[in-house]
């Protein structure tokens, strides 16, 4: 479903994904994970279309996500690291004006709504404004919305950040659901090793930009002569904590950026 | 279609919903029609150029589609920072009609905000003439309101962040108001006041609005029609090109 091919996406001397491959099978659950700044997010903008690599290749359901950017979308659904939803807006017209933006006809869009936002326990709540929804409530919208237009791939970057353990625990319930259900191949990262451990079939690691492991929980595990994924992925990435935010050199630099036109 | 719809329908809903926006955003022409027009409305008169608050209001309605419009092209910024402008942007829609749909949802408000304040200007002593002349009238606010949203819009595909936008404000939105002819006649001025008059696209946008409800004009209703139609284009396809261009 996802085949990426000695993947690079350098910005200006820093090669933020470096030279990696992997696969994905149609139905199955993959996490992708790594610490802060690993290059997980910039791999996801590159196979969802925002980005576009440096080299190598990349293919979603046979396609490439630049020449046949608009193909490419129609098949996946994507829940963004950071909320994405409009705030003044009700749950059911969120859904709406999704189903309008990817070509869901009427009837399936109002049907599929329905059973959505019913399956995500958020029905009672369709025609309320999403601004008074908690963070739990946010994300599951943002999942059912995702999965409207009946994607292929449905991509989660970091969904639990910040839920609390009944929240994430209902959350990954009734993605497993829809991964059963309906086929939908899921590609997920997060920080939260038991999670990736408990729903997804395969795991990649990655660490300044390059994958360092790949394979079952099982296997990282045996790899690496740990008894638990989190001490696979610490002995793997190291102990050391990534600085995401530099010095005040890089933030002038990054003001900088957004006067030359904001490309981060 | 169904896209560009759902689009504008969103940015209607936005602005019927904010009604701190609405009523707030009609404190300054509120302002500036009752403190100027009145404060300035004996001296104008003395000047022998008649009745202040009839030369005054068209330049106050000009001013709240300007600045309605400008700000809503600008708040895409805000979908940036909110995250929506993300879902917009991965979805199987050419960007061009994601930015046909914005515009139009963000002129809409502009021109309804603009009439609310002519309705003003009309109880506080404003009065345009005929039927015909509101109709001309309604032609130029559309003609500002999607205009100026196209430049908001394409200011915001450069900006990614707020702290330019008071740069904007202050740089290009309030002297192009100022210098204008909104608020005072555009007839013997200083050459350098002048020219600048005549390059700000704003002024044809007011000597239009004024024409048709007043018959006071500066420039010839032709011409400001010609210079705003031209530069109305000219902006939509700047903007729709930067717009195209943003990656997040």
């Amino acid at each position: 479903m996802i085949r990426i091919r000695n993947l690079v996406k350098t910005y200006g001397d820093v090669k933020a994904v470096d030279d990696i491959s992997l696969d994905v099978q149609a139905g199955e659950i993959f996490a992708f994970l790594g610490p802060n700044g690993a290059g997980k997010t910039t791999t996801i903008k590159m196979l969802t279309t925002l980005l576009s690599p440096t080299s190598g290749s990349i293919e979603i359901d046979g396609l490439d996500p630049i020449a046949r950017a608009t193909d490419v979308r129609r098949r996946f659904g994507i829940v963004f690291q950071d909320p994405s939803l409009d705030q003044e807006l009700t749950a059911a017209e969120n859904m709406e004006l999704h189903g309008v933006l990817y070509g869901v006809g009427r009837a399936v869009r109002h049907e599929r709504t329905e059973q959505l936002l019913k399956l995500f326990e958020l029905w009672d709540r369709r025609n309320a404004p999403v601004k008074d929804f908690s963070g739990g409530m946010k994300r599951r919208l943002e999942i059912a919305r995702g999965l409207l237009h009946t994607p292929k791939i449905l991509f989660l970057d970091e969904p639990t950040l910040g839920l609390d353990p009944q929240t994430r625990n209902q959350l990954w319930t009734q993605v497993k659901y829809l991964n059963d259900e309906e086929r939908v191949t899921v590609f997920l990262t997060t920080h939260y090793m038991e999670e990736a451990e408990r729903v997804a079939q395969r795991i990649a690691i990655i660490d300044h930009g390059k994958i360092v492991a790949q394979g079952t929980a099982a296997e990282l595990k045996q790899q690496t002569g740990t008894d638990s994924l989190e001490q696979a992925f610490l002995k793997l990435t190291g102990t050391s904590i990534r600085a995401e935010q530099g010095t005040s050199a890089d933030q002038m630099r990054a003001m900088a950026a957004m006067f030359r036109g904001g490309r981060r | 279609m169904n896209v560009v719809y759902v689009l504008w329908l969103r940015q209607l809903k936005r602005y019927f919903r904010s009604r701190a926006r609405i009523v707030g955003s009609l404190g300054q022409p509120l302002l500036f029609l009752v403190s100027l027009g009145f404060g300035f409305g004996p001296v104008f008169r003395q000047a022998g150029q008649g009745n202040y608050i009839q030369f005054l209001a068209p330049g106050v309605i000009a001013m709240t589609v300007l600045f309605s419009a400008i700000f809503n092209g600008i708040e895409l910024i805000w979908d940036r920072q909110f995250g929506f402008l993300k879902e917009t942007l991965v979805a199987p829609v050419p960007r061009l009609t994601i930015m046909i749909g914005r515009t139009l949802g963000g002129a809409t408000t502009a021109v309804l905000q603009g009439l609310v304040v002519a309705l003003i200007c009309m109880l506080v002593g404003f009065r345009p003439g005929g039927v015909a002349g509101f109709l001309g009238g309604l032609l130029f606010m559309v003609l500002i309101a999607v205009m100026f949203t196209a430049l908001g819009t394409a200011i915001a595909s450069v900006l990614s962040d707020f702290q330019g936008f008071q740069m904007v404000m202050n740089f290009l939105v309030m002297p192009m108001f100022f210098l204008s002819g909104a608020l005072f006649p555009l007839t013997g001025l200083p050459r350098a006041l002048d020219l600048i008059a005549r390059v700000d696209p704003l002024s044809y946008g007011v000597d239009g609005l004024r024409t048709s409800l007043t018959g006071l004009s500066h420039f010839g209703a032709g011409t400001d029609l010609a210079v705003l139609s031209v530069l109305t284009v000219v902006l939509l396809l700047t903007g729709s090109r930067l717009f195209s261009k943003i990656q997040i």
